[in-house]
């Protein structure tokens, strides 16, 4: 994971073979729910009007093109959260809980500058779940660094309790009154409108900038190369003379300002918090830098696929009469293939090369010592 | 006494654990917590199974969730085709037992995914166990909105112990606890102590530990080293089975998506705490799910006196913070646990390392 691919077309061969394993699987699934579902017959060709479907709903129109790239937004944000953690040997599942800090905050902060002229409420609003997301991601770096606590477990926890705070104080304090169920009150100007009759806002240009961004900040930073130094091996980072502790806490607090970003993006979309905000997104992500192999490129490929899927889901359950959670069957059978990369090579009778296997050390379990 | 508990803040507290002491003694609260730990203990189970023979196991959760769902179709379809009136003991249906069955038979096909993945393809174990906890998740959720049921099988119900034993003064609450509950808390205990035995006194345990500790060294001496890791990842799905077909079987009769929330890292943890001993992991699920038991305490016995008036006071004013306070202890406590043991905790030393024999060239 420290050194670039060689070569790009052996990098993308073996994710690109996993979706296509996972889409054949996933048609298995799609012919049983004709079976089971509600029209009760056995058709074969279901999967292909349902994946027609899906390509029809995400590129069909301009329309389903904007969706795909609404989608695909804070699945860039969230893929780099997961993705830059995986970089320093760090496997952050806790997006979905700094997505929802980061949206409460910038709901919070924009309902102040609710007022204030577009182009100073939306960034600090946005700037408000940044930070509030890297707070959310501080707390199981610094556990990590000066405890050992295993960040995956943290994390997990961490969502739920976060979850269980924000909603209660929506509940509790922030419910404004007029409506059917709890919500905060109006970001006002904060809130990201579709420009050009489209649903595309802002908030894309902010996520396809975070990229190149943090491309350029892996590859090309002291920073970046501390990170990915920690990630291969933190006790050589440590006797040349870096900071793996230091290290760590940054890059969760940075994966957390991602997914807190993603998770402004998402709430000033639409304009309040509300009390049940239900997202997938933060679990999309891991899919995401998996996928894209925790490269920031890859993300944005990565992303741009998911989002896609995501976007096109609904019209395929209305003509195919396939539930939308078919595209979550469909992640997890692609990370199924991805992690046993030997076995699609083997499938494909594809050469193993020395990239293949690559995420097969990427975390370290609780067992192993802190150091710094 | 009655000074000591007028002191502002300290007496608070005193009052507080006077509280809790009385009510986990006199308030009928004990099943209850076994209940909650319950599924918390057989996730740890599996852990300590595929730990201490050095296999991370992060997927418990969807394997759990997985067991959950398929307990719930499989015990509903039995019912709908075999409907059978309630046996006495426990409840006991032909539908239930069916779906523990299947729930087992689900957590150990699961577990033999994380097996290949992490000692055969050699994979990470913990991105592995993530792969599977998204997989379940996923699955189980497009299953669920596909066939939405809108019956169900029923549950286990709860033994009720003869009255003269429960009102044992002293030790009567400890009785209650572990007999006036469904068959599958029940057994928690008697599997607990059986693996806890075995892991320590038996062939197999030493081989377990030995390959947990010192895999080369154990295969040097003849271990088969790949066998018994799978042998124990498979037993490990078995706890996990049956904690989901508890969720679905015992503590509810329906399924939800994602019912589990997060009880599996809870179980981990639950492990961690325990120091990777089936004993020390029980413990720590009752600790940790007794912190959630209080919020139903306080709900069936309120405490008297001002600590009562303050308690009320806070739900009045802020009723779904006050509620989700005592739903997320156990989270907190697994964060803070994990904080503060991990360090002096030390896990078997080949914990996650997948092994790969020498070639022989």
């Amino acid at each position: 994971m420290i050194s670039r691919p060689r070569s790009y077309a052996g990098w993308v061969l073996v994710p690109a073979l996993s979706i296509l394993l996972a889409l054949l699987v996933a048609s298995v699934l799609i012919i049983a729910s004709g079976v089971i579902g509600r029209q009760r017959e056995l058709d074969l060709l279901l999967p292909l009007v349902a994946y027609r479907s899906l390509l029809v709903g995400a590129f069909g129109n301009l329309r389903g093109i904007a969706n795909t790239i609404v989608a695909a937004t804070p699945l860039m944000l969230t893929g780099l959260a997961v993705g830059v953690g995986l970089k320093a040997g760090l496997f952050n599942i806790g997006a979905t809980g700094q997505v929802l800090l980061g949206g409460f905050a910038a709901a919070l902060v924009g309902t102040q500058v609710a007022d204030a002229p577009l182009f100073i409420a939306v960034p600090v609003a946005m700037l408000g779940g940044i930070l509030a997301g890297a707070l959310a991601g501080f707390i199981p770096g610094f556990l990590k660094a000066f405890t050992g606590a295993h960040e995956v477990v943290t994390t997990i926890m961490l969502n739920a309790l976060i979850q269980l705070i924000v909603s209660g104080l929506v509940n509790d304090i922030f419910r404004v009154p007029g409506f059917s169920f709890a919500r905060t009150a109006t970001v006002g100007n904060a809130a990201l409108t579709g420009f050009g009759g489209t649903t595309i806002h802002l908030g894309a240009i902010f996520a396809f900038v975070c990229i190149p961004l943090s491309y350029w900040l892996l590859w090309r930073t002291t920073v970046g190369f501390e990170i990915r130094a920690v990630g291969a091996n933190p006790t050589a980072a440590l006797y040349a003379g870096m900071h793996p502790r230091r290290m760590m806490i940054l890059t969760m607090s940075l994966c957390g300002a991602f997914a807190g970003l993603a998770g402004a993006i998402e709430i000033l979309r639409l304009g309040y918090y509300p009390a049940v905000f239900g997202t997938s997104i933060g679990f999309d992500g891991i899919t995401v830098a998996l996928l894209g192999r925790a490269d920031p490129v890859g993300i944005l490929f990565s992303a741009l696929l998911l989002g896609a899927m995501r976007a096109g889901a609904p019209l395929m359950q209305i003509e195919a009469r396939v539930p939308v959670e078919i595209i979550d069957v469909i992640q997890g059978v692609i990370l199924i293939f991805l992690a046993a990369e030997i076995v699609v090579r083997r499938i494909f009778r594809l050469r193993t090369t020395p990239e293949a296997g690559e995420l097969q050390t990427i975390t370290r379990t609780y067992g192993e010592k802190v150091v710094g | 006494m009655d000074a000591l508990l007028d002191i502002p803040v300290l007496g608070f507290i005193l009052q507080f654990l006077v509280y809790l002491v009385n009510v986990i003694v006199n308030g009928h609260i004990a099943p209850i917590i076994l209940g909650l730990a319950t599924p918390i203990a057989l996730g740890a189970l599996c852990g300590v199974l595929n730990e201490r023979s050095g296999v991370v196991n992060i997927g418990i959760e969807g394997m759990m969730l997985f067991s959950a769902y398929i307990a719930f179709m499989i015990a509903l379809l039995v019912h709908q085709a075999f409907p059978a009136e309630p046996s006495s003991v426990f409840g006991t249906t032909p539908a239930l037992i069916m779906g523990v069955i299947a729930a087992i038979a689900a957590g150990v096909l699961i577990s033999l995914l994380h097996a290949w993945l992490s000692i055969s393809v050699r994979a990470d174990q913990i991105i592995s166990g993530t792969i599977i906890n998204i997989t379940a998740l996923g699955l189980t959720s497009y299953l669920n909105r596909l066939i939405q049921p809108f019956d169900s099988a029923g549950t286990f119900e709860s033994f009720r112990p003869p009255a003269a034993l429960v009102n044992l003064p002293g030790i009567g609450w400890l009785f209650e606890m572990f007999t006036a509950v469904g068959p599958i808390a029940m057994s928690v205990i008697v599997f607990v102590v059986i693996v806890q035995i075995l892991l320590f006194r038996s062939r197999w345990g030493l081989r377990t530990r030995a390959v947990g500790e010192h895999p080369k060294a154990a295969d040097t001496v003849g271990i088969n080293v790949i066998r018994l890791r799978y042998r124990n990842v498979l037993m490990g799905g078995v706890f996990a089975g049956l904690a989901g077909a508890y969720l679905t079987l015992e503590a509810t009769g329906s399924f939800q998506n994602n019912m589990t929330a997060g009880r599996g890292f809870i179980a981990l943890a639950a492990m961690i705490f325990g120091r990777w001993t089936p004993l020390g992991a029980f413990g720590g699920a009752l600790l940790f799910m007794a912190s959630q038991a209080i919020g139903v305490a306080i709900r069936l016995a309120p405490p008297a006196s001002d600590l009562g008036a303050f308690l009320a006071g806070i739900q009045q004013t802020y009723p779904s913070m006050y509620n989700n306070f005592f739903t997320g202890l156990p989270y907190l406590l697994t964060i803070i646990v994990l904080a503060g043991v991990v360090g002096r905790s030390i896990p078997p030393a080949a914990d996650g390392k997948p092994y790969e024999k020498e070639s022989s060239t």
